[in-house]
């Protein structure tokens, strides 16, 4: 015996409590306010150093140091960036970094003068973000463990060209980057390395078609694949362009201490991601913020620029640090809780 | 029929998701020691009511009664405390543990609070895999290295070392061998003999005929049948239920008359191997073309394998009588075949973005110079072909994830209409939409059609395919076991056709 026992229901399409028009400004007015918050924080660091030393910290050879020293990071958490937002992750940045900066500043390197160290740190970045890529996209490894590999392997081989000495640079021209004469209306050349790596790599995301996929493949892979879109090859890519990354950043850091190291780079991996995630940059994939990642680098290094000057030891900043990556992730759970 | 009153009553349960209401107001009674059956389709709301039953999912609306009393099953410990155990479809075991570390997991045998007395552990499993007739399964060792239904039987065992009075049983059969499934049912009889409850979820009719007591049946998170006796309730009649027609469908037209064009896809001989026999299919253009089959019967591993997502084992598939790289989702896409795949938020949206970027997505290259976009041309673009299926609501920034499913179908439709696309392949179209917007979808359908585009879809909803399609091709495990004009098929005959039509092979 049949027994219905739902009654037919009203025809009436059912909207979801959501859809109404506009909620996408609720979504847009989210994305400023946490830029908002994180130039809130930057602001009031820059207060909490402008009150604790006010005469070391608001000089201008103290602003144009934390530019500086925010430049090498700077430029590595842009492309770890991309990487973060398509679901992937590089922990190889550091190795590759201190791999580029001492294959650059071999004896051998430094006789074809500046072209050369430059066009050899952007070739060894490039070539260690081809093996990762390469091993992600067509090897169908995880990028944790390939890029861990790549870490291990990079920092061995510069330890083996180095022997531990520290190579010291002497083309006059890199050494001249460095140096207050080729300021430009005060801004260090290296910070405007940095300025245009940031603005392109913002045009690249938020224009572009690179940038589209990126947040596709880290949004839904699958979704990406059955669109159409060549998902392996944008892996690849963004291997690849985080290597390059790597590669400006080396060249920056032997202008900066003109010399190679191969202790150079140390733990970049972890300041790139932390300042990646902390700039708004989901650590699963499809939606990435370069303004926050290069907020969050200028956060960690002035950080560290008020500890020095207030003569604090490296392990409370370490410690500052933590807390602020637990606290900013916290805020966005709550922030995005709402949605 | 003892007068008892049930174990279970659950009654009105409703449940929403966003964009779809899952439950809407669905009884389901279960008596001690009976074999009650759920049956439905994919999307009718089996999971949900199970995993509400669970403690998994807290329901909208609706009460719980257990033994007589009104209970709150805030969380799955507590639905276990009341002796409700579930044993799921993706079996929730640790593969790294032990099979006596699996059975005994959140409620381990301990010495003073903490400490595992594990060969106590071992000693009990031990004896519960005795008396699930599997005494040849060890219990120290790991569950990774168990068959599937081996590990079937210690998730059984997990269920039975709580003091359960009530076993769910989602799909247990699916992973299983016939002699295999006979034990199964031998177990379920020990323990209705006990006067266990067990809630048995299947889509195969003859398992529910065997052991079933009564049946209730879902559809559309409804429960449009409850209690039937399982063994009696025609086949047909079930079936009918399952995949019935509902009253608030209604479907457009089919233009009359037609001239019909070249074909634009071929499939020749296309096959994968133990999931769809060689199948051979033309499409013209204006033509719709539609898969009757049951779940498992290869509907969507075959629409998958003409989209090249998957790698045919044998066969070709030709668009304009060009052969395309098989296997190669790209080289689909360019020759102009769009899917519309049937887990849309898993397969098909990129759930954190706009109505304008899912749409987009596939068509980026149209927006584009030298890689560069032009973001107001990609919004103008998209509007339009959001407008043309008039999805709602009528904003390009909205994120996808606030639309209704029908909605959400309409911005993959959308997606392909803008690449231009001249085949669409529908996997289950109208799941997740709301009973209320499907018409509205169907029209959307053919008008597609009718604007030249061949379509091809599958579909578990019997009258779904034929009020919508041309022309049906029905399968039954994998073969293609009839083909005719929907006009020439009814209901009944496809049912029968779905249910017992020999295969052809």
């Amino acid at each position: 015996m049949t027994q219905p026992v739902s009654p037919p229901r009203d025809d009436t399409p059912k909207l979801s409590p959501q859809a109404e028009p506009g909620s996408w400004r609720t979504v847009a007015a989210r994305a400023d306010v946490r830029t908002l918050s994180l130039l809130g924080v930057l602001a009031a660091l820059i207060l909490i150093g402008g009150i604790t030393k006010p005469e070391e910290f608001l000089d201008t050879r103290n602003l144009q140091l934390v530019l500086t020293q925010a430049s090498v990071i700077g430029v590595v958490t842009v492309g770890m960036t991309f990487v973060i937002t398509s679901g992937g992750i590089d922990l190889s940045v550091g190795a590759i970094v201190a791999l580029a900066s001492v294959w650059a500043t071999t004896v051998a390197t430094q006789e074809y003068g500046f072209a050369g160290v430059l066009f050899t740190a952007v070739l060894v970045g490039v070539g260690c973000g081809l093996v990762n890529g390469m091993l992600i996209a067509y090897g169908a490894m995880v990028p944790f463990i390939a890029t861990l590999a790549m870490l291990a392997s990079a920092r061995g081989l510069a330890l083996q060209i180095t022997d531990g000495k520290t190579q010291i640079v002497s083309i006059e021209g890199i050494l001249e980057l460095g140096e207050r004469d080729s300021y430009v209306l005060g801004v260090p050349p290296l910070v405007m390395v940095f300025a245009v790596v940031t603005i392109i790599g913002w045009l690249v995301l938020n224009r572009t078609t690179f940038g589209r996929r990126t947040v596709a493949v880290g949004g839904n892979a699958e979704a990406a694949r059955l669109a159409g879109i060549d998902v392996r090859r944008q892996r690849l890519y963004l291997y690849l362009l985080s290597g390059l990354c790597c590669g400006i950043a080396a060249f920056l850091l032997i202008v900066l201490s003109g010399s190679g190291q191969n202790t150079n780079g140390n733990l970049y991996e972890l300041d790139a991601i932390a300042a990646a995630i902390i700039g708004g940059t989901l650590l699963s994939g499809g939606r990435g913020t370069i303004t926050g990642s290069v907020l969050g680098v200028l956060i960690f290094t002035t950080i560290t620029n008020i500890f020095a000057l207030n003569n604090l030891q490296s392990d409370v900043q370490q410690i500052a640090k933590g807390a602020i990556i637990v606290a900013a992730v916290l805020v966005q759970r709550r922030t995005a809780s709402t949605t | 029929m003892a007068p008892e009153p049930p174990l279970l009553t659950m009654s009105g349960i409703t449940k929403s998701f966003p964009g779809v209401r899952a439950l809407d107001g669905v009884d389901l009674d279960v008596l001690s020691g009976e074999v009650h059956c759920l049956l439905g389709q994919n999307g009718a709301g089996k999971s949900t009511l199970i995993k509400v039953l669970a403690g998994a999912h807290q329901p909208d609306d609706g009460t719980i009664g257990w033994r007589g009393e009104q209970v709150t099953l805030r969380s799955p410990i507590a639905a276990m405390r009341l002796g409700i155990a579930t044993i799921y479809q993706e079996l929730d075991l640790v593969e790294g543990l032990s099979v006596a570390e699996n059975v005994y997991l959140g409620h381990e045998l301990t010495t003073a609070g903490f400490v595992v007395r594990g060969k106590d552990a071992r000693t009990a499993t031990a004896a519960l895999l005795k008396r699930l007739g599997h005494p040849e399964i060890d219990p120290a060792r790991r569950v990774g290295e168990l068959s599937a239904a081996q590990q079937q039987i210690v998730s059984m065992a997990r269920a039975l070392s709580h003091d359960v009075r009530l076993i769910v049983m989602d799909e247990p059969s699916a992973a299983l061998d016939p002699d295999e499934v006979d034990n199964l049912f031998r177990i379920v009889g020990d323990l209705t003999a006990e006067g266990v409850a067990v809630v048995y979820i299947s889509h195969r009719l003859e398992e529910i005929r065997r052991i079933g007591d009564r049946v209730t049946v879902l559809k559309d998170g409804r429960a449009v049948a409850g209690g039937l006796p399982a063994k009696s309730t025609p086949t047909r009649e079930v079936v009918a239920l399952m995949t019935g027609r509902n009253v608030e469908y209604v479907f457009p037209e089919r233009p009359t008359l037609r001239d019909l064009p070249d074909p634009v896809l071929e499939v020749r001989g296309l096959a994968r191997d133990g999931e769809f026999a060689p199948l051979d299919l033309t499409l013209r253009p204006g033509e719709i073309v539609g898969l009757a089959g049951l779940v498992g019967s290869g509907r969507s591993e075959i629409l998958e394998t003409v989209y090249g997502a998957r790698r045919p084992s044998a066969g070709e598939v030709l668009v304009d009588g060009r052969r395309l790289k098989p296997g190669s989702v790209r080289a689909a896409v360019r020759a102009g075949l769009g899917l519309a795949p049937e887990e849309r938020k898993a397969q098909a949206l990129l759930m954190l973005e706009s109505v304008t970027r899912n749409v987009s997505v596939s068509s980026m290259s149209r927006f584009s110079y030298a890689g560069w976009l032009d973001r107001s041309a990609e919004r103008d673009a998209a509007r339009k072909a959001t407008r043309e299926l008039s999805l709602r609501p009528d904003n390009p920034s909205a994120p996808v994830r606030t639309l209704s499913g029908g909605n959400q179908q309409k911005a993959v439709l959308a997606r392909w209409l803008l690449r231009g696309c001249r085949v669409l392949l529908l996997d289950e179209p109208t799941r997740g939409v709301d009973v209320g917007a499907r018409a509205e979808l169907y029209a959307v359908i053919r008008r597609l059609a009718d604007d030249g585009l061949a379509v091809l879809m599958v579909s578990s909803e019997v009258p779904e395919v034929l009020g919508l399609a041309d022309r049906v091709l029905v399968l039954r495990e994998g073969h293609v076991v009839h083909t005719a004009p929907a006009q020439e098929l009814d209901e009944h005959r496809v049912l029968d056709l779905v249910m017992e039509g020999s295969p052809a092979s």
